[in-house]
């Protein structure tokens, strides 16, 4: 074992996991938390937490993750280099160890033109794959980035972010590749939607062999409405929604939107078990988080394995 | 070259408002390629400054001057020689060229009249966009003769970011993802190969967070 973290065990052992995903409050309220984790606890096998996502300033991802070992929940720290430098980041890895947390997500982070303070400077001193060898190499090496050894090494369990639909196609496997050669132990990808083409890119992905160095957690997300399908296709960036998706939505109506954006979930669920090299799948109900216990146990993913 | 922009003429007026006489200079260097600081543009500001004032009942007398570059001493001289009957100077010069002249005229104040934006070339006739952010540790051989600190809006060194779409960066559909360039270059090369070796660490201590920079050449010094 790397981390002994729930995630690293469950995967290792040859389960389909399930991951959810919190985002913290734009404030201190810890009720926000404890009520949002509450709804994921028993549903999923560890909850990203995530970091100033879209680059809007909310509870750290650090405290949030801390907040949920106390909860007896197992975090996923998402952490983005948009904010800190490499002396800042490491620091807060060895904290977060302190803390409990034995997940990491290691990513670049949304540009800060699309936050709450689009005038922010933004330091991208590492990019996600070089933090990938950092956390690996403050893992396995006891060192930091600088050479120093470390006392006390932070075992932690690394995870990175992969979007198998930004351009260019071809190259976001080789991106991958650079993941896995950095040193990453597992992925979970955008939301996907269009199937059919993640079924291209997991074919590449096996042709290389890369379904057996690290494990593959396939993101989805269920679609609340019509328009948010649509918004999802046309205003996120590197995200795809095919047509007929967003026909079922449209069709459903505006009352039976939810019913529907949750019948296509499940299906999706279903068929990307079906993947070889998909080892999970990681469940973003944004702000919708009621929808989880319904999603996990309709795909026949409940009750989740125990562990002691 | 270093590209810049004229201020917006309001600025530039306040910043002279107390003065009834101002020294309008040009630099014919970097700031007269890209139209904002040569001898045209010194002509078309000191007029421009000159019909505003007299519209707010304010005469301004400007003398207009062209230095061969402000960035170095040998021609500074043709400045030196009026420069005492005035009381202050507006350069259209680069951030450089200014902070070299308050260096050398202790006693005037030397006015911003551009902004200076960053270092790159002439697209086309009018057009002018950035390649490189002097971080003084070239990877261009890496990458295909396209910069990723300069040319990814996030700086990366093993992107794209998943914000790539259809070639253009996440930021803004009409800025182009440096990332795509790098790609569709190595491509042609025939060199895709070398993207797949992760990008080390980056030695910022070369750029600017290594503290003001400074270069010798000791076989070159009198």
């Amino acid at each position: 074992m790397k981390s002994g973290s729930r995630l690293e065990k469950l995967l290792t052992g040859g389960h389909f996991v399930v991951t959810g995903e919190l985002g913290p409050p734009k404030g201190a309220d810890v009720a926000v938390v404890e009520k949002k984790a509450n709804l994921l606890k028993g549903n999923v096998d560890s909850i990203n937490v995530t970091d100033n996502q879209t680059a809007i300033v909310r509870m750290s991802s650090i405290a949030v993750s801390a907040l949920l070992v106390r909860m007896g929940v197992e975090p996923n720290m998402q952490m983005v280099c948009r904010d800190r430098n490499r002396i800042a980041m490491q620091s807060d890895i060895f904290g977060a160890y302190a803390l409990g947390i034995r997940n990491i997500l290691c990513l670049s982070g949304d540009h800060q033109k699309f936050g709450n303070h689009p005038t922010a400077k933004n330091v991208f001193d590492l990019d996600s794959i070089q933090l990938i060898q950092t956390v690996k190499k403050m893992r396995d090496e006891h060192k930091v980035l600088g050479g120093d050894e470390i006392e006390g090494a932070p075992q932690m369990f690394i995870g990175a972010a992969a979007n198998p639909f930004a351009d260019p196609f071809e190259y976001r496997v080789i991106r991958l590749a650079k993941k896995a050669a950095a040193g990453v132990d597992f992925i979970q990808t955008q939301c996907i939607y269009d199937l059919d083409k993640f079924e291209r890119f997991m074919k590449m992905v096996r042709d290389r062999g890369l379904h057996e160095k690290i494990f593959i957690l396939a993101g989805v997300t269920p679609l609340k409405s019509v328009g948010m399908a649509k918004y999802m296709k046309e205003k996120v960036a590197g995200m795809e929604v095919p047509e007929e998706i967003i026909d079922r939505m449209r069709k459903a109506g505006k009352e039976k939107a939810r019913e529907e954006g949750l019948n296509i979930c499940v299906e999706q669920i279903q068929r990307l078990r079906q993947i070889p090299g998909v080892h999970g799948i990681h469940l973003m109900a944004i702000e919708w988080e009621d929808a989880v216990h319904g999603i996990v146990e309709r795909a026949g993913l409940l009750p989740r394995p125990e562990m002691n | 070259m270093i590209i810049a922009e004229g201020k917006p003429i309001k600025e530039i007026l306040a910043m002279i408002e107390a003065y009834e006489k101002v020294i309008v200079a040009g630099c014919k260097g970097c700031v007269t390629v890209c139209s904002a600081g040569g001898e045209k543009e010194v002509g078309i500001l000191a007029s421009a400054l000159r019909l505003a004032r007299q519209t707010q009942g304010k005469p301004l007398e400007t003398k207009e001057i062209t230095l061969e570059r402000q960035c170095d001493t040998e021609y500074l001289e043709p400045l030196r020689e009026i420069a005492d009957s005035f009381l202050v100077v507006l350069s259209l010069a680069c951030g450089a060229g200014i902070q070299f002249l308050a260096e050398k005229f202790r006693k005037l104040p030397i006015l911003p009249a551009v902004n200076t934006q960053f270092i790159g070339v002439t697209e086309e006739q009018g057009v002018w966009t950035e390649r490189c952010q002097a971080c003084g540790n070239c990877v261009l051989d890496r990458t295909g003769g396209i910069c990723p600190v300069a040319r990814c809006s996030k700086s990366l060194f093993n992107g794209p970011c998943g914000g790539s779409k259809n070639g253009k960066c996440e930021i803004d559909s009409q800025v182009d993802c440096g990332w795509q360039l790098i790609y569709d270059r190595m491509k042609e090369l025939g060199q895709l190969e070398k993207l797949e070796e992760p990008m080390p660490v980056k030695d910022w201590s070369t750029s600017r967070d290594g503290g003001p920079r400074k270069r010798v050449r000791e076989d070159l010094k009198i």
